[in-house]
């Protein structure tokens, strides 16, 4: 069958025109829906990091904004003096979205855990449950395939681990990935983060000697390496260290 | 149901299968078969997008310019991709998660628009309809197939929960670490093709 040009063009015309209005329907009618699961997902991996909800389990959505409210409180960090950013919403501070803005950010020095750009303000998150009281910060940096994401939970003195968690990565199943296995996060906790002022905790290959090095991933060399440079950068001064010192001089005085 | 629909509908599992006889889609069952919850999930949606797009093409056929019948047929087939990757953000937000970019390259999977072309621009919307969910659930089988046997060997556990309890978990199983980089999907649909000829002779190519 020959068609005459002009009606090739009103096909494809009509075509685009009832697929664009179908997709753009659902889109829109989703929207709402899919925001919410974002946010729920980041409060759940906060609280999930907080040992408030315990891995595998999944709370209502409700259950995850109220114990969120109840538990955490979000705070926005100057990085570059270390003091609390008064001026920023924590609610609408969005981390990612600043560190890609020039206005919000600037190129990040040459660093071990290729992270290529800091934002002027960080996120953190205090946290107060029952006599467990410590702050959650948002981690992540390069290892072996991937970047990875995730959590570091430090006590109330800002010094003792608490617990580190890695919510989105790409690392090798059962070699690099074991940064999710449950035993070896458990090693962290009650590490020391600074030893003289400096960050001093960092993944070793073997066994750990002391209190300010957790066990190596055994065959991931990489993703063990990657793991200690993000949090000599986001520890140290260049991250969240001067909020963190501040801290500690405040609860020594106290 | 008469023979032919029959034919149609039962054909894609087996002596026609998309996966193991037209070696069709193989990129995403490589890609989505660690766990058998991503592997239902992209079944469902695969399944779906077939049926509709197969559907969707045939109503048209007769009026689809043929010098732009295959731009026609991937603008169907993109939008109820979006369609299905939309739903499950919505709806299934942490599989979806896992499934990332796999969803949307369903637009790109041979067996959707082979089916468009080869079947839905020649056969009534009914027919064509029932062959995009007979080659849906033709990749459905074998993607169940490679993902049960990959989670179980992988990881040790079936739909999430553990059956064979892991050595770094404190358990007694050393997970097959094969199985869960892609190379293992390869050995497994392999095998399922030889099993598969080995029961049928009829699917060997005379030499």
């Amino acid at each position: 069958m020959r068609f005459s040009n002009s009606y090739v063009v009103a096909f494809a015309f009509v075509v685009c025109l009832v697929c664009a209005l179908l997709v753009s329907a659902m889109a829109v009618a989703l929207k709402e829906r899919q925001a919410t699961n974002e946010l729920v997902e980041q409060k759940l991996n906060v609280l999930r990091v907080a040992g408030l909800v315990p891995y595998g389990e999944k709370p209502k959505h409700e259950e995850v904004f109220a114990m969120f409210d109840k538990y955490i409180q979000p705070v926005v960090i100057d990085r570059r003096t270390g003091e609390v950013a008064k001026d920023i919403n924590p609610a609408e501070f969005d981390q990612e979205k600043a560190s890609k803005d020039p206005k919000t950010s600037k190129a990040a020095p040459k660093n071990a855990a290729q992270v290529a750009r800091l934002p002027n303000h960080l996120q953190a998150y205090k946290f107060d449950a029952e006599g467990h009281a410590g702050l959650i910060l948002p981690i992540h940096g390069k290892g072996l395939w991937s970047t990875l994401w995730g959590f570091i939970s430090i006590g109330d003195d800002y010094q003792t681990i608490q617990g580190i968690t890695y919510y989105s990565h790409g690392e090798t199943p059962g070699l690099g990935g074991e940064v999710d296995n449950p035993i070896w996060k458990a090693k962290w906790e009650g590490k020391q983060a600074y030893k003289d002022g400096e960050v001093a905790i960092h993944v070793v290959k073997g066994e750990a000697h002391d209190n300010y090095s957790v066990d190596g991933l055994s065959g991931a060399t990489m993703t063990s390496n990657g793991v200690t440079n993000m949090l000599k950068l986001w520890l140290g001064d260049m991250g969240y260290g001067k909020y963190l010192t501040r801290l500690r001089e405040q609860s020594q005085t106290s | 149901m008469d023979k032919k629909t029959r034919k149609i509908l039962l054909d894609p599992l087996h002596v026609n299968n998309p996966i193991t006889l037209q070696v069709l889609g193989i990129c995403s069952a490589l890609a989505v078969t660690t766990k058998l919850e991503t592997a239902i999930v992209m079944s469902a949606a695969l399944t779906f997008v077939t049926a509709m797009s197969n559907a969707a093409v045939s109503v048209l056929r007769n009026r689809i310019p043929g010098n732009i019948r295959i731009i026609v047929q991937l603008t169907i087939i993109a939008s109820l991709v979006i369609i299905a990757d939309q739903f499950m953000k919505a709806y299934i937000y942490s599989v979806s998660k896992q499934l990332s970019v796999f969803v949307g390259l369903i637009i790109t999977n041979c067996i959707v628009m082979g089916r468009a072309e080869a079947f839905a621009m020649a056969n009534p919307p009914g027919l064509s309809f029932i062959d995009g969910i007979g080659n849906g659930l033709g990749y459905s089988a074998i993607l169940l197939i490679v993902a049960f046997f990959r989670e179980l060997f992988g990881s040790g556990s079936l739909l999430g929960f553990t059956v064979f309890q892991k050595v770094n978990m404190g358990g007694w199983y050393t997970p097959n670490g094969l199985m869960v980089l892609a190379p293992g999907a390869f050995f497994l649909i392999g095998f399922i093709i030889w099993i598969q000829r080995t029961v049928t002779p009829s699917m060997v190519e005379e030499e």
